[in-house]
């Protein structure tokens, strides 16, 4: 079966240069734009189903039509911030196609009539910043966008700058984001105002994920009637599954965005490394719930997914072996949100921290059933009672670890201990060696 | 011992004066293309940019690196103080020549990570955030860098070294002068 890809297509040509993505098609997207009305842009984009890639699967569609009308100027920010562990997709669009995210920020901005774009890129991403810094100097020497006309022709000034971050995981939050561009440290707004109201600098703003607009040239040249059909349910087109952990073939898989989980990581990613069986997945980035190996059998569109009590986020997939301390992996998912958290409020600062302590006191098998009822009651304290989603990213993970895997840590607390010793991250990288001999890349 | 006991010695410049001359020179020729990038009533927008050419320049974010930052884009210093803290990629106390940064996050442990972080601290008789005596190396770890596909992998200055082994690592560390 031939499946059709719009991300990855380019991918193995590594050839991210405007020549190359020119020669194959490129920039067809915004030509056919500039012959069309604006609003019908919108009206493509909320036609086609595309859902923000970013985490929250928001409709893209809709939310450029909060914009409000006569306000100006508005700005665009494009999120490619990448931080939620298990997530790097976006990365390899800015490294190998970063032309496409061009393109599809052009239309964007031609849509809305915004003519100031920021995309703000993780600090730890130098490599993928100088691929994008390098192709907005291309588009701009062959004057795509940056003069006084888009592609020569319609009178369309537009500026994309590439912005770095320097290192924390907040500024991903669309309100933290904008604070960040705006040159200061990153403290996620009160919302509403959202930011399409007062976004950047109080003005209006549309922030979009990386991988969500390097859709819209597709989008625009074949239809949103094509890309909704890719998908399922409300949800347009393929999206990017990155897959790490204990399988054979980790790496980035475009597929529909209504694909099965378990077909994703027993047949594409050829199962576990190991061999054993799956004995749990995190299936969209470490803060969405975690499922048991025997509960993988089902579909990634976000609201099929929501039933099985669990969100695929970003995309991100963690594989887990039989042979993985499930304590282990909770603590450290739990210090990573206690070391993100801004401190703002307070029921994330002490509580994210607080969980984390009690999670390696479990595994170092110093916990008492106490600490265990504690575990399981503050996540409770903390959803819905903070500025941002941080703090409920901090408790899912806790509450669905702890709910699905409780007689682990019971086993911890009565037996004094972690039975796993040495190895409670399992045998993933044993396996790995064993079966290609050593890491590749 | 690492350098993060709080002795004056560490405090390094605290006003713009005491920066040398040179360094600072190179620091304003560097400003026009950070200010392209932001719109000219919003000079303040371009901090990280200013405070990551500072640390490039001037090896770490001193007082007075973090001034000169504040001073050209007419922003106070307290400003360039608050980013300065809050980001993880900004240095507030002097690191040594190369900063190795290893991810210990879910993906990167599960294939590896964490045991070379250990095996690393060993190795350079470091904790976490220390500096060698030689002030070749600070070593961190640091949270997922978005390359779990091919955990596990480190920075080293800002450089991204994916698909670790032990030998990769200590090849990678033996070439840091
Ligand atoms: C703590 C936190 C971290 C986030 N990190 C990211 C990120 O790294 N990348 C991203 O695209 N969205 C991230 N988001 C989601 C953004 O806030 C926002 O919803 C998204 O960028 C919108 O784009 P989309 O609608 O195209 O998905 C994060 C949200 C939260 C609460
Ligand atoms: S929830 Fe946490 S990260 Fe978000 S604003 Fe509050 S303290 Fe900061
Ligand atoms: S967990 Fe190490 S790069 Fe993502």
């Amino acid at each position: 079966m031939s499946e059709t890809l719009i991300l990855t297509k380019r991918w193995p040509k590594k050839d991210p240069s405007l020549v190359g993505y020119r020669a194959d098609g490129g920039y067809a997207g915004l030509e056919k734009s500039l012959g069309m009305e604006p609003v019908a842009i919108v009206e493509q984009v909320k036609a086609s189903n595309l859902r923000g890639r970013g985490g929250a699967g928001f409709p893209t569609g809709l939310k450029w039509t909060f914009l409000p009308k006569d306000v100006r100027p508005r700005y665009l920010c494009i999120n490619a911030d990448e931080s939620e562990p298990g997530t790097f997709k976006d990365r390899y669009i800015c490294e190998y196609d970063p032309h496409m995210l061009l393109e599809g920020i052009a239309i964007t901005c031609f849509a809305l009539d915004i003519h100031l774009a920021y995309i703000y890129i993780r600090g730890e991403f130098a490599k993928q910043a100088r691929a994008l810094e390098k192709a907005i100097e291309e588009a701009v020497a062959a004057g795509i966008f940056g003069g006084p006309k888009l592609l020569g022709k319609a009178d369309f000034p537009l500026e994309v700058h590439v912005v770095r971050g320097a290192g924390a995981y907040i500024c991903g939050e669309e309100s933290a984001l904008m604070e960040s561009v705006e040159g200061k440290k990153g403290y996620p707004r009160f919302k509403p105002p959202f930011p399409a109201i007062i976004g950047l600098w109080g003005k209006p703003t549309i922030i979009n994920n990386v991988e969500t607009l390097a859709n819209v040239p597709w989008i625009v040249e074949h239809g949103a009637a094509a890309f909704a059909a890719l998908g399922a349910g409300k949800t347009g087109g393929t999206r990017l599954f990155g897959v790490s952990g204990n399988v054979k073939r980790p790496g980035v898989y475009e597929k529909p965005a209504g694909y099965n989980l378990k077909k994703l990581i027993m047949e594409d990613c050829g199962g576990t490394a190991s061999g054993r069986p799956v004995k749990a997945v995190i299936p969209g980035g470490s803060s969405s719930p975690v499922l048991r190996g025997d509960e993988i059998d089902i579909s990634l569109e976000p609201d099929a997914i929501k039933s099985a009590g669990t969100m695929s986020g970003s995309g991100g997939v963690i594989v887990m072996d039989e042979s993985v301390c499930m304590v282990r992996a909770l603590a450290r998912i739990a210090m990573f949100y206690a070391e993100e958290s801004c401190g703002q409020c307070t029921p994330c600062r002490q509580g994210t921290p607080w969980m984390w302590k009690i999670l390696e006191k479990i595994e170092r098998g110093e916990g008492t059933m106490k600490d265990l009822a504690l575990i399981e009651q503050l996540p409770g304290n903390i959803m819905g009672q903070t500025i941002c989603a941080l703090g409920d990213a901090a408790a899912m993970p806790v509450q669905s670890f702890v709910k699905k895997f409780r007689q682990e840590f019971v086993e911890h607390i009565e037996g004094r201990g972690c039975k796993h010793g040495e190895t409670a991250w399992g045998v993933s990288r044993q396996a790995r060696e064993a079966l290609v001999g050593g890491n590749r890349h | 011992m690492s350098h993060h006991d709080h002795s004056t010695a560490d405090r390094g410049p605290q006003e713009i004066a005491e920066l040398p001359k040179d360094k600072v020179a190179r620091f304003d020729a560097a400003l026009p293309e950070i200010l392209r990038r932001v719109p000219p009533d919003h000079k303040e927008a371009a901090m990280l940019a200013a405070l990551r050419r500072a640390q490039e320049i001037f090896g770490w974010l001193s007082p007075a690196a973090q001034k000169l930052a504040a001073d050209r884009l007419g922003a106070s210093a307290t400003r360039a103080e608050e980013v300065a803290t809050f980001y993880v990629m900004y240095h507030t106390r002097p690191v040594g020549r190369h900063v190795v940064e290893v991810c210990t996050n879910v993906s990167c442990s599960l294939a590896g990570g964490f045991d070379l972080f250990e095996d690393l601290k060993g190795k350079l008789a470091l904790e976490n955030g220390g500096t060698t005596a030689d002030g070749r190396i600070t070593l961190r770890q640091v949270e997922c860098l978005g390359s779990c596909g091919t955990a596990p992998v480190m920075l080293v200055d800002e450089e991204m070294h994916e698909g670790l082994t032990p030998q990769s690592v200590t090849q990678i560390l033996g070439g840091l002068k």
